[in-house]
């Protein structure tokens, strides 16, 4: 009878851990298909709060760069204001300026987490739905990329990092206007990939690779980093080219998140070609 | 027994606020994450009856997840760890039992006795954790490496914490 007490008992453990491992894994899952754990993430109200708090605090240390990086961001505002343009003629002069239409809003944020060293980096930033933000909108800063947003709660939203390896961003060599498709792996959090250029393709160390702005995320232009080295193996079309990001991402502070107003229509209008096939 | 319950609360949450805003913004290197949080699992008593490490372990777990937003990760591994703590402490059992009211640490068990009982298990949870992380064998290498170099930096963070316990109850 004690034996049967002492086998029932010890397989009970092993359902039990076989049962958690279970649950453990479906949350692994799920949490990996589209981050459905909307309740324990860090961009929830508990532990994004605790972050903010923490964040307040980190800010002192970085005031002074930031506010090197805010003048030079003022400068240049500056000089698009209207009193560094004098008017040509002494009369009035009727100007149609309704050639430019809006494309992009842009929405100021501050990271307030932020991880370097892991395969799928995420940051929290401290806006959310109640300024507006939503699921799929691009993140930059003054100096280039930083991710795509994911996650949104009612103060906060988490970004997910071109430092993140599923995130192919699509990059364009400023000088020669190819398209290649930009990716990260694990090792160093200042070098990145660009894959698909094809042989043919002259390229230079320290060429400028910008934003596409074909995936409707991020404008088009926005400095993603420069040529570091390129080499063309043997019997390949296809260079291996390593970039060096513009932004340093172990020192996030603000950040810019990017609405477009068009992506609805130019989605729309994809779609169409797609259901005539 | 509430004492115990309250002082183990007490460290549970202190652990979790350490790993979650201290340590998961170090970094020594690329390859090396330490995780100080699996030191709750080691220090937990030997009465502590197998299936309340478990549940202890699953929660541990959801929590670290929650300041990573990996859901699931570290959970997984520290249950698997929890699960790996009952059968080591059976089979690293000193002659004639433990004794009661020991507890799992350098003081007790000796030095060598905690290298061996913390080494295997940490290093049981990092190589299910960055196996788990990186969801393939591709890189087997690669990730045998960051396990390796990872459990090295917890146990010298676990060795240090053990300092401390060491000289608070030697002095009391």
């Amino acid at each position: 009878m004690r034996n049967l007490i002492r086998f029932l008992s010890k397989n009970s453990f092993i359902f039990l851990f076989v049962f958690l491992l279970f649950v453990s894994f479906v949350l692994l899952v799920q949490n990996n298909n589209y981050q459905n754990s909307k309740v324990f993430n860090s961009s929830n109200f508990l532990i994004g709060n605790l972050y903010s708090t923490i964040n307040n605090v980190n800010d002192y240390f970085n005031l002074k760069e930031d506010n090197a990086k805010l003048a030079e961001q003022n400068a240049k505002l500056q000089a698009t204001q209207i009193g560094t343009f004098t008017k040509i003629y002494g009369t009035t002069v009727e100007i149609n300026d309704t050639v430019y239409a809006q494309k992009y809003v842009y929405t100021s944020a501050k990271a307030i987490n932020n991880s370097t060293n892991r395969r799928e980096n995420y940051i929290t930033i401290d806006k959310g739905s109640i300024n507006g933000i939503k699921s799929g909108m691009g993140v930059v800063s003054p100096k280039g990329i930083i991710g795509t947003v994911k996650n949104v709660s009612e103060n906060f939203c988490s970004v997910m990092s071109v430092l993140h390896e599923k995130n192919a961003v699509s990059a364009k060599i400023k000088k020669s206007g190819y398209i290649g498709s930009l990716v990260w792996e694990l090792g160093n959090y200042r070098i990145a990939q660009l894959r698909d250029i094809p042989n043919h393709v002259k390229l230079n160390k320290g060429d400028t690779i910008i934003t596409s702005g074909y995936s409707l995320v991020y404008p088009e232009g926005v400095i993603i980093g420069t040529v570091k080295d390129f080499d063309l193996p043997e019997g390949n079309n296809f260079y291996n080219i390593d970039i060096e990001f513009s932004v340093d991402y172990k020192s996030l502070s603000h950040v810019f998140i990017v609405k477009s107003w068009m992506k609805e229509e130019q989605k729309k209008l994809e779609a169409l070609n797609d259901m005539e096939e | 027994m509430v004492i115990n319950i309250i002082k183990y609360g007490a460290i549970f949450i202190l652990l979790v606020l350490f790993q979650g805003l201290i340590l998961n913004n170090i970094e020594f290197g690329d390859y090396v994450v330490p995780l100080l949080y699996v030191v709750f699992i080691l220090a937990l008593p030997f009465e502590t009856p197998n299936w309340l490490v478990l549940i202890i372990g699953f929660v541990l777990g959801i929590f670290i997840d929650s300041f990573t937003d990996t859901l699931g990760m570290h959970t997984s591994a520290t249950v698997f760890m929890a699960f790996g703590r009952s059968y080591l402490l059976k089979l690293i059992e000193p002659r004639g039992g433990y004794e009661f009211n020991s507890k799992p640490n350098v003081q007790f068990m000796g030095l060598t006795w905690y290298l061996l009982y913390a080494s295997i298990l940490v290093f049981l949870h990092h190589i299910f954790l960055f196996y788990i992380e990186a969801f393939k064998f591709t890189q087997f290498f690669f990730t045998f490496g960051r396990a390796i170099a990872s459990t090295f930096f917890t146990m010298i963070l676990v060795l240090i914490v053990q300092l401390f316990n060491y000289k608070s109850t030697t002095k009391s």
